[in-house]
């Protein structure tokens, strides 16, 4: 799988791109810049994009702008941004278009490798990979003020937030130790109590979960 | 708001003529009420000052007093494109009530408000009206023309503006000035302009107070250099406690593991995994000190945003509404946050709403905030609640804030800083 990294400070590239390698991704390219980065995209048709939010030379939202505009242009295109902090806004605009292929994280995350490099494969794959800290904020504002989430149990909840990170039923099974059935019937539950319709297709499920969550804003 | 008539299609002007009429009308209605009592509970609390009562009430009546003022200089601004600036001396968080008085009516802003009041309940009054009785008055020519003269001067004639309405010929000369008067209407927004100007006329500082200017630059300035001081302590003390302690312990479990690899494999791992949880935990204390310092979104995105991201984690429905193109300097953008967010918690957690909305805007070299809740009201700037150190904070920057909060609600904090967007 060919990988394009961008991320402007040495160690954390050089520290990224050992472990995607390590773990059987080819890197195409790994640059520091945006125009570098758009320059990558547009040239070496990679798989995944892993991009840093800020990057020169406007040390601003650069890579998440880069991102967007490859996206725009190549509907689909899989990109898992890292950034230092998570916020709602950026996760919107990374969700706004619907097609899935997304992801946005925590730079922490890169501690567990496994973990990471499971998103990578997801998002790589369409799926998406939401970090637990932008569900956990939409979760508690949502909870804060909105019935049908008061109607679900508190398993559903963890249930709840973990499919909307992105993973797949037999992943929320391994985390929280029951078998896939179990989850399969907490899901069905969800949907119904949450009124969504029911469909087997992990991406569009976890947009439909956001797309509710971020319903009557 | 746009208070440029000049120009546009019929129908923007009308809107314009009437949303003069309205306004005129609304400040007519708040304007004799809010003088007369302003003016009255001043000139008794003053004159009470010799036998004690007076200087516990002075300082509360000419707060409200003021508060009164900058609600009018923010009128002034948003409906008439009017800046009046204000310099009021700041009198000390923890002064004492004869202290207080004292500063208060050693002000010679005091003494200028206490004048414009009498205007404003004169003048200031009808010139507020005048936009308002302007789109009334010629309907009542017509309705005198149209056949009401005949009831109306059954006893010896009735008076239209100048016009003598004795019979039918006469009453139509009253519709005549009518159909003139009627003509005039499209000048309503200048004469609720002449209104502003004339507020500013008497409220506004003189030349004479450009020293008492630069004794409030001084006074802001402190302000100013003692938030830094104590800003930069705070996160000094946040590091050193923190993260940086954090990085220590680590730095000592990453020791003790390279010791235990051969020996206690099983306790080596245990110690790894703590170590890491470690580095999480100093990630997310300093994540949390560089929001408090300078939150990401808004280096990455500016204002507008940045109060868009604050609003998605709010618990409570925020519509954010934003007309800002381009960028305020860098240290205007952090107070206008800081200010908003410190609106924003104040909202949350004393008002008892359930929906606030927030609208930026930028226009004529000020940039405008406004942050509006639907709840129990009652909101206060005096000294210690959290708007007073808002207030002080956009004084760096010669910002001004208002609140409008009638018991009952609903609560409208206004706040203007003077910047240039690039």
């Amino acid at each position: 799988m060919r990988v394009v990294l961008a991320e402007d400070l040495f160690l954390l590239r050089d520290g990224l791109v050992r472990l995607l390698e390590a773990h059987d991704f080819e890197i195409a390219a790994a640059v520091e810049s945006g125009p570098e980065l758009a320059r990558a995209l547009a040239e070496l048709t990679p798989d995944v994009a892993v991009v840093d939010v800020r990057l020169p030379p406007t040390h601003t939202d650069e890579g998440l702008q880069c991102a967007l505009r490859a996206r725009r242009e190549r509907p689909g295109l899989p990109v898992l941004v890292l950034s230092q902090h998570v916020e709602q806004l950026y996760a919107r605009e990374l969700l706004a278009d619907g097609t899935g292929g997304v992801g946005y994280l925590l730079k922490d995350r890169v501690f567990d490798a496994e973990q990471f490099v499971d998103a990578v494969r997801r998002v790589a794959a369409g799926g998406t990979a939401m970090d637990p800290q932008v569900i956990q904020q939409l979760l508690t504002r949502r909870a804060a003020d909105d019935r049908p989430l008061a109607r679900l149990t508190p398993r559903e909840l963890e249930v709840l937030e973990l499919m909307a990170q992105g993973r797949s039923n037999a992943a929320i099974a391994d985390r929280l130790v029951v078998t896939e059935r179990a989850i399969a019937k907490h899901t069905s539950n969800i949907f119904a109590k949450l009124g969504l319709e029911v469909s087997d297709d992990d991406n569009r499920r976890v947009l439909a979960v956001l797309a509710y969550l971020d319903h009557g804003r | 708001m746009n208070t440029n008539t000049k120009s546009g299609s019929p129908h923007t002007r009308a809107r314009a003529v009437a949303l003069a009429a309205g306004r005129g009308f609304v400040l007519a209605l708040v304007i004799l009420p809010g003088a007369v009592v302003c003016s009255t509970l001043s000139l008794v609390s003053i004159s009470l000052i010799p036998i004690g009562v007076g200087l516990v009430t002075t300082p509360w009546v000419l707060t409200q007093v003021r508060a009164f003022a900058d609600w009018r200089r923010v009128l002034a601004a948003e409906w008439g494109g009017v800046k009046i600036p204000s310099a009021y001396r700041p009198v000390p968080e923890d002064a004492n009530p004869w202290t207080r008085t004292y500063v208060m009516l050693g002000d010679p802003a005091t003494w200028r408000d206490l004048r414009w009041l009498q205007v404003d309940m004169t003048a200031g009054y009808l010139t507020a009206l005048l936009p308002t009785v302007l789109l009334i008055y010629p309907l009542e020519g017509f309705a005198v023309a149209a056949g009401l003269w005949r009831p109306l001067s059954e006893y010896g004639g009735y008076w239209y503006g100048f016009v003598h309405v004795t019979d039918q010929a006469s009453a139509l000369g009253a519709g005549a000035l009518a159909a003139v008067l009627l003509a005039l209407v499209p000048l309503a927004p200048r004469l609720l302009a002449v209104h502003f100007r004339l507020t500013r006329a008497v409220l506004g500082a003189s030349q004479g107070e450009l020293a008492e200017r630069v004794r409030v630059l001084t006074e802001t300035r402190r302000d100013a250099v003692d938030t830094a001081a104590a800003e930069l302590r705070r996160i000094e003390r946040d590091l050193h406690d923190g993260a940086q302690a954090r990085l220590v312990a680590m730095g000592m479990d990453l020791g003790t593991i390279e010791m235990l690899l051969d020996k206690d494999p099983a306790k080596a791992r245990e110690l790894l995994a703590q170590a890491r949880r470690s580095s999480v935990e100093a990630l997310a204390e300093l994540r949390e000190l560089v929001r408090g310092i300078h939150p990401p979104v808004l280096a990455e995105r500016g204002l507008g945003d940045a109060v868009r991201a604050l609003a998605l984690r709010l618990p409570l429905a925020t519509e954010v509404n934003v007309e800002l193109d381009g960028r305020a300097d860098a240290p205007v953008e952090s107070a206008a946050y800081f200010a908003v967010s410190e609106v924003l918690t104040n909202a949350v957690k004393h008002s008892g709403a359930d929906r606030i909305w927030v609208d930026l805007h930028h226009g004529e070299g000020m940039l405008r905030i406004s942050v509006t809740d639907n709840g129990k009201g009652g909101a206060v700037i005096g000294a210690g609640s959290g708007l007073f150190g808002v207030e002080r904070r956009l004084g760096t920057f010669d910002g001004v804030l208002a609140v409008s909060s009638p018991a009952g609600g609903p609560t409208m904090v206004t706040m203007e800083i003077p910047c240039a967007l690039s």
